[in-house]
């Protein structure tokens, strides 16, 4: 370890992950940056939509309250910040903020990342990678955002930004950008871009690598689970990267946390394809040094792909879903009786339809006798629907709902919901027709 | 007696569309050339048959030593657009743990 080494942590791996963990990061972990991935597959057409409709912001909408969290311990510890959570308006949440700092009092400049948004320029006609059909024959599309790289991001973190914000970069490309700066690689060299992207990819989905998903009771026991810490990574110049975690909080990092964090998500081990670089795993070796510290290296990468992603959103058509459940003796039969007269009442009204039995212990859970048994001493069925118009789809929670009175006996604690549903395909853009940008809102004297 | 993957390995699952990866990863490398022999892409699909329809790709990792499973689902089983409970399919590498082995498997002798 050398002072050239670059330590950079994750203090978000979702949109919705816990905002807590990643400020007891940056106090306690050393940072150079912290990064916030909190950009799933839908998410950023949920953004999209809402933007659209103006229901509400295109960024993500937990954005201000991180920050709100975070704005001063970043400037305490000189932590730069990075996160994709700009979504579908990476230039509004920079300015939201801008405007943020200046009421906290806390001098920051804010780079917006911007030219993900493709939705006006891709091959509408060009098949669906998930079913080869046209992406225009699945209905109106909404978004289609394409992923763009370390390369898109650099301006933002080359210029001194103290937070920079995009929309859709691929999530290790968060953690490469800062990385290839600070040590100085060149974005030819492929084994460093490899090492780089391989680091993100462990710390992408944060606690993902420090024990979360990961417990299983007497097997896989992960200590203090209910106050797990983030990851931080410590970065040589060669790549070599150091995986750790917050000191002082729950979670473990080891070998087997680690390789499980290592193959997630990955469809091709020899080839993990990022905009910057094809990541080839399988020289990796993953070398556990104790005290919650592993250390990753052989990273091998070839040259990135011609050919950027794009996570297109369209409207898909309404979810109607109900649940209803039953207890006692005869309990599954019930519920599965009710789900077959759901079903015959519903005939061809929606165009696909899903009956499944679920539960343990909602209902008089003290009852042991049937479970004695091997019979389940409850159960409770779920009925969703998928439809192209609203009504069909609102028919299923109405025929769930009915079954109080009209279906088997004793059945309780219905729930039902209708919403619209948009669907995520993706396709391929050439390179050339994505043209990103930024924008920079400076940090104000005095704030 | 009878040993299940769950008895020798742990998994992870991950999603993208409409498909499922599924790591195994055996708690004693000593497990790993039995697990090769057993978790075909014939034997995967057929166990989680309800869910992944499409094809099984079985990737090996020698150096960690792992197996990466990719099973692709129905079409319109995407994440968005699935109307399973669990959408993403995340449950699907704890059921494959369920997977009985050979009746006898034993690991193999450590490697040198």
């Amino acid at each position: 370890m050398t002072d050239d080494d670059v330590v950079i942590g994750c203090g978000a791996g979702f949109a919705a992950d816990r905002p807590r963990p990643a400020v007891d990061l940056v106090e306690r972990g050393g940072l150079d940056y912290l990064v916030l991935e909190c950009l799933g597959e839908r998410t950023v057409s949920l953004a999209a939509l809402r933007r659209v409709s103006g229901s509400g912001p295109g960024y993500d909408p937990m954005l201000r309250r991180r920050l709100e969290l975070l704005l001063e311990p970043l400037r305490r510890q000189g932590t730069r910040l990075i996160t994709n959570a700009g979504a579908a308006d990476p230039v509004g949440a920079a300015r939201m903020a801008h405007a943020l700092a200046r009421e906290l009092g806390v001098a920051a400049t804010v780079a917006a990342v911007h030219g993900d948004d493709v939705l006006d320029r891709i091959d509408t006609t060009a098949p669906a990678w998930e079913d080869g059909l046209p992406l225009d024959a699945h209905g109106e599309l909404v978004s289609a955002n394409a992923y763009v790289g370390a390369d898109a991001l650099m301006p933002a973190v080359r210029g001194g930004a103290d937070i920079v914000i995009a929309g859709r970069a691929a999530d290790p490309s968060l953690f490469l950008a800062p990385l290839a700066h600070s040590l100085g690689w060149d974005p030819g060299d492929t084994g460093a871009m490899a090492a780089g992207t391989l680091a993100g990819h462990l710390l992408e989905c944060a606690g993902q690598v420090t024990g979360g998903f990961f417990a299983d009771p007497g097997r896989k026991d992960v200590p203090d689970l209910a106050r797990l810490g983030y990851p931080l990574a410590r970065v040589a110049p060669d790549g070599t990267a150091v995986i750790a975690k917050t000191p002082g909080t729950g979670g473990r990092v080891d070998r087997m946390t680690v390789i499980e964090q290592l193959l997630y998500e990955v469809t091709d081990p020899g080839a993990y394809l990022t905009p910057d670089v094809a990541l080839d795993m399988t020289g990796v070796s993953v070398e556990d040094l104790g005290g919650d510290r592993v250390r990753v290296s052989g990273a091998r990468g070839a040259p990135r792909p011609e050919e950027l992603k794009v996570s297109v959103g369209h409207r898909a058509g309404f979810r109607g879903e109900g649940e209803i459940s039953y207890a006692g003796p005869g309990a599954v039969a019930r519920a599965r009786l009710a789900g077959e007269v759901v079903r015959e009442r519903l005939g061809d009204a929606v165009g696909r339809l899903r009956v499944e039995v679920i539960g343990v212990d909602a209902l008089a859970a003290n009852a042991a006798s049937d479970r004695d048994r091997g019979e389940p001493h409850e159960c409770r069925l779920r009925v969703a629907g998928l439809a192209a118009e609203r009504s069909a789809a609102e028919a299923v929670a109405e025929e769930v709902a009915a079954l109080y009175t009209s279906g088997p006996s004793g059945g309780g604690g219905v729930r039902v919901d209708t919403r619209e549903v948009i669907g995520v395909l993706s396709t391929t853009i050439a390179r050339g027709d994505v043209e990103t940008g930024t924008v920079v809102f400076p940090a104000e004297e005095g704030a | 007696m009878s040993v299940r993957l769950y008895d020798v390995a742990h998994a992870r699952t991950g999603d993208k569309g409409n498909l499922n990866t599924i790591a195994l990863i055996p708690y004693d490398p000593a497990w790993y050339p039995v697990l090769c022999e057993t978790v075909t892409p014939e034997r995967v699909g057929e166990y989680l048959r309800e869910r992944v329809t499409g094809p099984v790709t079985v990737h090996r990792l020698d150096r960690l030593p792992a197996l990466l499973l990719v099973c692709a689902r129905a079409c319109e089983d995407t994440v968005t657009t699935s109307l399973y409970l669990d959408t993403h399919g995340k449950s699907l590498g704890s059921v494959l743990l369920g997977l009985p082995l050979e009746p006898g498997a034993a690991p193999w002798p450590e490697r040198g």
